[in-house]
């Protein structure tokens, strides 16, 4: 198994900060906006996300939550192994609130279907975008397009795309793996 | 681990503590969505469930169904007092029948021990034992010991006393197995005559003063007298029962300590507890209920990954 690199650190800070401003353009102050990191992956990529919007954008507050879509998943016994749940923590409701759901992969679309599906019990959204750090083309099984993206890649199924963090892997990058 | 290593829920004496482990972990996840403002998931939704009811029960019953419906499974309910039962039909009849309607799940409770179990070796569903006679009601301890791990963080070490009625209690023996699994110290106290002569056995101890078992417990689990069950007169009066083992404040202010209290109910108010003890701060009778739906939905939905399709 081989592995190419397709973004280092550098690569991943640059698109961390255009699209922090892409997210200023849409949402301003972020008063009436939400970001909701995905369980467990996407939940490094929305605190980095937020801590760049305070720390270096002067974004006074943001309401940042963590989702866990696992009972929302549509492949409950058809997987081979299953699936261990991770906690979701949203203290804030989301009625009438603009939302930003944040994932690191956008592959098959399913996750995000399942994001839609499970955002609902946290109350009706004014209206909902997505955010993917690497945007997988060609490969999606659903309708579904990321409003903001890192990056897009024309990677072929048999290929993984990896992302690793500081957080876990003491790196930031993202791979591209060869079976 | 993410799953059992058991096909049914029969009893606590078939798990194993990675098992308790698991359903606690998934327990909390489901605590947190019975918290929302929209309380279900739709895990469930090609899954079937019949709640067998051969005994009465009004908080099992109403606990396992809110459970099933927050994870969205289709639910059939059954009482054996409006049923076919009372011609003459088998057990084994009966849940045929009903699984000939393409049942995935049963949840059983049944006046006979081991009733579970015989029906697990015969029909092709999960069985979920909801308390056979006097035998297991693993339901009920996991949710006490889940109560107890939110309360104090966790069960290992801690020192349990379970009062009152062991002889006639599926509480109590699925409570001692379960505790006993996560390193837990338990004790037993009651009349003599409601203790099983061999409790030792089981490796808990024995103490048939009251005051000396409080002082002694982190945790006292206080169980209903079930008048249904005695066929005799296991004490002379409830008057004399409520003051050997009956827990009211006097007593839990004496102790220098403050402890946990517990009680599956339902209460007899004023006989082995008192309104006071049982409405106090230092009770969480209401949190085992809120408990009962988050744990019963971890199991209900451990057991339905493994459904075939």
């Amino acid at each position: 198994m081989s592995k190419k690199i397709l973004l280092n650190s550098k690569d991943i800070e640059l698109i961390l900060h255009r699209l922090a401003c892409q997210l200023i353009e849409n949402h301003n102050d972020f008063s009436n906006t939400v970001l909701i990191g995905l369980q467990p992956r996407g939940s490094y990529l929305a605190n980095r996300l937020s801590d760049l919007l305070k720390n270096k954008y002067q974004v006074k507050e943001i309401q940042l939550g963590l989702l866990d879509i696992t009972f929302y998943r549509d492949d409950f016994r058809r997987r081979e192994a299953p699936i261990e749940a991770t906690a979701t923590e949203i203290d804030f409701l989301i009625e009438g609130k603009n939302v930003v759901i944040i994932d690191d992969v956008l592959y098959s679309g399913r996750s995000v279907r399942a994001a839609l599906t499970a955002i609902q019990s946290y109350g009706r959204p004014e209206n909902i975008e997505l955010l993917v750090l690497i945007d997988r083309r060609f490969s999606r099984h659903l309708p579904i397009q990321p409003d903001y993206r890192g990056r897009q890649v024309d990677a072929i199924n048999e290929e993984k795309v990896l992302v690793t963090w500081n957080e876990t892997h003491k790196k930031d990058a993202v791979y591209i793996e060869f079976k | 681990m993410s799953e059992l290593s058991v096909e049914h829920l029969l009893g606590i004496k078939y798990l194993k503590s990675t098992d308790i482990d698991l359903i606690f972990k998934t327990a909390d996840h489901f605590k947190e969505v019975i918290n929302r403002p929209i309380k279900k998931v739709p895990s469930l939704r090609d899954i079937t469930i019949a709640n067998l009811f051969f005994e009465n029960s009004t908080r099992t019953k109403l606990s396992f169904e809110l459970a099933e419906k927050r994870l969205s499974a289709d639910v059939i309910n059954f009482s054996a007092g409006q049923s076919s039962v009372k011609k003459g039909e088998t057990l084994i009849d009966t849940v045929n029948n009903i699984l000939a309607m393409k049942v995935d799940i049963v949840v059983m409770r049944h006046g006979n021990v081991g009733a579970g179990v015989f029906l697990s070796n015969h029909v092709d569903a999960k069985i979920i034992n909801a308390g056979d006679g006097t035998h297991e009601h693993p339901t009920q301890a996991l949710l006490d010991s889940y109560s107890i791990r939110e309360k104090l963080g966790s069960v290992k070490g801690k020192k349990v006393l379970i009062i009152g009625d062991i002889l006639h209690s599926r509480v109590a023996l699925s409570n001692i197995f379960a505790l006993q699994l996560q390193g837990a110290e338990v004790k037993v106290c009651g009349p003599t005559t409601l203790i099983p002569k061999y409790i030792t056995s089981l490796g808990v101890t024995l103490e048939t003063n009251l005051k000396k078992a409080l002082e002694w417990c982190d945790v006292a689990n206080v169980l209903r007298v079930q008048h249904e069950r005695m066929d005799v007169n296991y004490f002379p009066s409830t008057r004399e029962y409520k003051q050997l083992f009956g827990i009211n404040q006097e007593i839990l202010d004496n102790l220098g300590k403050k402890i946990v209290i517990m009680h599956p109910g339902p209460i007899n108010r004023g006989v082995e507890i008192t309104s006071e003890v049982a409405d106090s701060n230092e009770s969480i009778i209401l949190d085992q209920v809120e408990n009962g739906v988050a744990v019963r939905m971890a199991v209900i939905y451990l057991l339905a990954q493994q459904v075939k399709r």
